[in-house]
C-alpha cells in the first residue's frame, strides 16, 4: 500500500516545486526488531520520487557501521536531512502526520541553504560558540 | 520542532533531533517525558510546549554555560 494517495502526491509536487538546491536523505535501518523501519523506508522512497532534487540513501544501521558513526547515528529509524553540508539535523522514528509535516519544511529549508528565522534571532545564534544539541520529543499525531 | 532545525541550519554549532519517543520508550523514562512536546537541551535544559520563536531560541541558549568573561555578577 502506498502512503500517498494521488491528490498528496500532487500537493506534496507543488511544495517540492520550490526546492533550490538538491537535498540529499540518508536513511538508516535493520530489517529486524525495528517496528516502523520498513514502513519509514517506504515513506521516504515515496518522498523520493515526487522530486528529483531528492536523493535517497539506504544504510543498515548493522552493517555500515562506516556511516552509522560518520553520521552519529545512535538509533533507528533514522534520517538526516542533508545538503551540501550536514547541518545536524535528524528524525527518529518514522516521520509521519505533523512529523512529517516538520520533514517536508526541513527539506524546504536545508534545500534553500536558508533557516528563515528572523534577523533577531540569527544575530543571537550567531554568537554561539558551544556545542548545543537539541531534542525534541514528540509522539504520533 | 520547525524551529530547533531552522536553527540547526543557522549555525554550526547546534544539532537537532525530532525523536518520535513512543518508538524509543527509553528515553520517556530517561527524560520522564509527562507531555510533548518536549525539548531536551544539551541533556540539562528541558523545554515543554511549543513555545514562539524568540521564547525558544531564549530557552534553547539558557542551557549555554554563562560567559566568564566578567560582566555581571550573579552575586
Amino acid at each position: 500500500m502506498a502512503f500517498f494517495d494521488e491528490r498528496t502526491r500532487m500537493e506534496l509536487q507543488r511544495r517540492l516545486a520550490d526546492m533550490v538546491n538538491p537535498v540529499r536523505l540518508v536513511f538508516f535501518t535493520q530489517e529486524l526488531e525495528c517496528a516502523t523501519c520498513r514502513e519509514t523506508g517506504q515513506l521516504l522512497r515515496e518522498l523520493a520520487e515526487v522530486s528529483d532534487k531528492i536523493r535517497l540513501d539506504v544504510y543498515n544501521f548493522q552493517l555500515d557501521r562506516e556511516q552509522v558513526e560518520a553520521f552519529g547515528v545512535d538509533k533507528i529509524p533514522a534520517t538526516v536531512v542533508m545538503g551540501e553540508r550536514d547541518y545536524g539535523i535528524r528524525f527518529y522514528g518514522i516521520p509521519s502526520g505533523y512529523e512529517f509535516a516538520a520533514l517536508v519544511d526541513a527539506i524546504l529549508a536545508v534545500s534553500r541553504a536558508d533557516s528563515g528565522l528572523s534577523p533577531e534571532t540569527r544575530g543571537k545564534l550567531r554568537q554561539v560558540k558551544a556545542p548545543l544539541h537539541i531534542q525534541v520529543l514528540v509522539t504520533p499525531t | 520542532m520547525r524551529l530547533a532545525h531552522r536553527m540547526a541550519i543557522e549555525s554550526e554549532w547546534i544539532r537537532a533531533d525530532m525523536v518520535e519517543v513512543s518508538e524509543f520508550p527509553y528515553l520517556i523514562t530517561k527524560y520522564q517525558v509527562m507531555g510533548v512536546p518536549l525539548t531536551v537541551v544539551n541533556e540539562t535544559t528541558f523545554i515543554e510546549g511549543a513555545l514562539p520563536e524568540p521564547v525558544f531560541v531564549e530557552e534553547v541558549l539558557s542551557a549555554l554555560p554563562a560567559p566568564s568573561d566578567g560582566g555581571e555578577s550573579g552575586t
